[in-house]
């Protein structure tokens, strides 16, 4: 007998006195619904408390401050290099009038190499959705995200989120969500606590994470 | 590589050990101390948090409830994804599995993400018996491999270590394993933390295979998750061709939308953080995207035994985010190592007995005992596995699993026949009571007041010394309540000489 027969045949046995019905009627799951008495700008303001939490920079801005914001964000960061202009990851679908001038754009994509990525001062990227009780940011790695490599191995994450993709909480991130895409949900910046539970911010993903909330709230 | 728990002794001795090294206690009453504070803060906020652990809960108990029909399922949805599913009965299958994996890409090392059921079957030494290096990515993880030391903790392996041992461990050891610590390493968890990054960033950036565990594994659509903190994870799982994942078969869930019960009790419980800061989610293989070859290995190891105990059962719920240590009393003054397993504390104590099987080893066997049964396990549980109930019933399973493979009856055994016999009858417990009375008298000599003013027998002699190691035990009275009612009838003739609690020094 194989493996899979053998372990399937096993739990079967196992489960002798489980009566035959559709698992759905056998154990309901009764999931709670989530009092959510905040306006959509309470929310947003929510979101925008609970990245900083973590601390996360956050940032908000409208219309054409985004773009300052987003330059700022850039600002005062020496290169990798030692000279010359920042290498700043821009993945495509990335809104181009939210690309800073005087730095060297390096657009992802599959061909671009684990070293190349290492070589980047920095990514610019949307998100998919944010979480306010959580202050989490779900990219779905669409149009201006970029591969998951993308975010993660330079040291500096800017993030651009609008406030109409900003939800209360969890359930209604993951009803949003396309499963078949991977996922990554960041909640502030790479952290640790393994020694003696300090937490120290930066291990291996980016150690700066800057979130620049855009538009309105509501 | 990292030692074993084969050979650690019974949980008393290995607690008694514990107990006497007050660093570790230091060390832990910290760390458990502050990760409780956090936790509860953080589900304080949580309005619905009881019904989130009701649903938890019940999600999980409907995939126990019909595992094998949601295993097939998730085989389903992985294959049509893209993901090749192997099956693994034991730790055995499995490594070979992964070995055969890493052998055919040429490699001579992967990079792992923190999992406990890799641990558990002992994967980097089947992985090193083979010549591969396997290199733990996450930062606990990595100080434990380089200090050829085991885990004590489930979510942070290396609490009962401090900063100054880490340094040393550092210093020591990364020059041998690949990107040695800058020389001047303070004991700053920054620089710490800045010296794992380098030294792992260059396996990272070169590595072909990566192992990983998976937290959760939707049948629906085929969907993994890890949860992590440091991007450790994130690496390992997008940056090289192939990733192979070890996945206990409890570990599945119907469906995607079940992930947001879990991905709320998970963090909260664990960190005591609102939410870990990585997330990552994989459905086999997307194109242009992380790694094109993708293997899931679905793994036994036991859990088919447990799944067959309707009240063992639960244990399989664990969403393994050490909540339960961090609350007992227990765990809190001996640590991890003393449960001689990967699943330390209160989980620890009823799921290794259950996937070992009881009455094959002392070691095991004590488990379920190395416990107070206040309860607080089970209060914090986030899928509400009634631990202490599970223990009494280990208990009672150890207590046939020896009658059955000893027919000389117990010290208990006699003890329960003579008292019986005895009690039954008038004449014979009256003598027996005089007899105890004379005891007492004997024993009035050597005892000893305790620090209350009772007095009190220090260890006694015979079968019962095991007992009275640990315990006061009071001194039988000089006289029977017969005896003194009949020369006092029944009190209204006090006399001067009999009338304390029996005890004189």
């Amino acid at each position: 007998m194989n493996a899979r027969e053998a372990i399937l045949g096993k739990a079967r046995r196992a489960l002798a006195d489980v009566p035959d019905v559709e698992p759905v009627l056998d154990v309901p799951v009764v999931r709670p619904t989530p009092a959510r008495d905040r306006t959509h700008e309470q929310v947003v303001d929510l979101f925008d408390e609970r990245v900083a939490d973590y601390r996360a920079v956050v940032e908000r801005a409208t219309g054409a401050a985004a773009a300052d914001a987003v330059a700022g964000a850039l600002a005062g960061r020496t290169p990798i290099a030692g000279s010359g202009p920042l290498r700043i990851l821009v993945p495509p679908g990335f809104p181009p009038e939210l690309v800073p001038s005087g730095i060297e754009v390096v657009t992802d994509g599959p061909d671009i190499t684990v070293s190349d990525l290492d070589r980047c001062d920095g990514v610019l990227s949307t998100a998919a959705v944010g979480i306010a009780e959580t202050g989490t940011i779900i990219l779905d790695h669409g149009p201006g995200q970029g591969r998951r490599a993308a975010t993660l191995v330079p040291d500096l994450h800017v993030c651009v989120i609008r406030a109409d993709q900003v939800v209360a909480g969890v359930p209604e991130a993951v009803a949003g969500l396309d499963p078949v895409r991977p996922h990554t949900w960041i909640s502030g910046p790479s952290a640790t606590s393994d020694i003696e539970l300090d937490r120290v911010e930066g291990v291996h993903g980016p150690r700066t994470l800057h979130v620049v909330i855009v538009g309105p709230a509501g | 590589m990292s030692g074993t728990f084969l050979g650690t002794p019974a949980f008393p001795t290995a607690a008694r050990t514990a107990l006497g090294d007050s660093q570790l206690r230091r060390n832990l009453a910290h760390a458990t101390g502050t990760i409780r504070t956090k936790r509860a803060g953080v589900v304080g906020e949580v309005d619905e948090w009881e019904q989130l652990r009701l649903a938890g809960a019940a999600i999980k108990e409907r995939v126990l409830r019909h595992l094998p029909d949601y295993l097939e399922q998730l085989e389903r949805s992985l294959t049509a994804a893209g993901a090749t599913v192997h099956w693994a009965r034991d730790a055995a299958e499995a490594n070979a599995i992964v070995v055969g994996i890493a052998q055919r890409h040429g490699t001579d090392e992967v990079v792992k993400v923190k999992s406990m059921a890799t641990q558990e079957i002992e994967l980097n030494e089947a992985l090193e018996a083979a010549g591969i290096h396997a290199w733990e990515t996450d930062l606990a993880e990595l100080i434990v491999q380089l200090g050829d030391d085991l885990p004590s903790h489930i979510l942070v392996p290396a609490i009962h270590r401090n900063r100054a041992e880490i340094r040393e461990i550092f210093l020591r050891e990364m020059g041998r394993a690949g990107k040695a610590a800058p020389e001047d390493l303070t004991d700053e968890p920054k620089q710490l933390a800045a010296a794992a990054r380098a030294h792992l960033r260059e396996k990272f950036l070169r590595a072909k295979v990566a192992v990983s565990g998976a937290n959760f594994a939707v049948a629906e659509t085929g969907t993994l998750t890890v949860v992590e903190s440091e991007g450790n994870g994130r690496m390992c799982l997008t940056l090289p061709e192939v990733l192979v994942s070890v996945v206990g078969i409890e570990k599945v869930l119907p469906t995607f939308e079940d992930l947001d019960v879990m991905l709320q009790l998970l963090p909260r419980s664990s960190t005591g953080e609102r939410m870990n800061p990585y997330t990552s989610t994989w459905t086999g293989v997307t194109p242009g995207d992380g790694p094109q070859e993708v293997h899931v290995v679905l793994l036994d190891n036991g859990r088919t035994d447990v799944l067959a105990d309707p009240t063992g059962r639960q244990a399989l719920r664990c969403i393994r985010c050490s909540a339960c240590l961090n609350v007992c009393p227990v765990y809190e003054r001996t640590g991890g190592h003393a449960y001689g397993s990967v699943y330390p504390g209160p989980i620890g104590a009823i799921l290794t007995p259950q996937l070992r099987g009881v009455g094959s080893d002392p070691q095991t066997d004590s488990l379920p005992y190395a416990s107070s049964l206040c309860g607080a396990c089970f209060e914090v549980c986030p899928v509400r596995i009634d631990i202490p109930e599970v223990l009494v019933h280990l208990r009672g399973e150890v207590v046939d699993a020896h009658k059955k493979a000893s027919r000389l009856p117990s010290v208990q055994d006699v003890a329960m026949k003579a008292a019986s016999w005895t009690l039954s009858s008038a004449a014979r417990t009256e003598r027996a009571a005089r007899a105890a009375g004379f005891g007492g008298k004997l024993a009035a000599r050597v005892a000893r007041r305790d620090p209350g003013g009772r007095t009190v027998l220090g260890a006694v002699p015979g079968p019962a010394g095991a007992w009275s190691d640990s315990r006061d035990v009071p001194v039988p009275a000089e006289e029977s309540f017969r005896s003194w009612w009949e020369r006092t009838d029944g009190g209204r003739s006090r006399t001067s000489d009999s009338d304390s609690d029996g005890g004189r020094s």
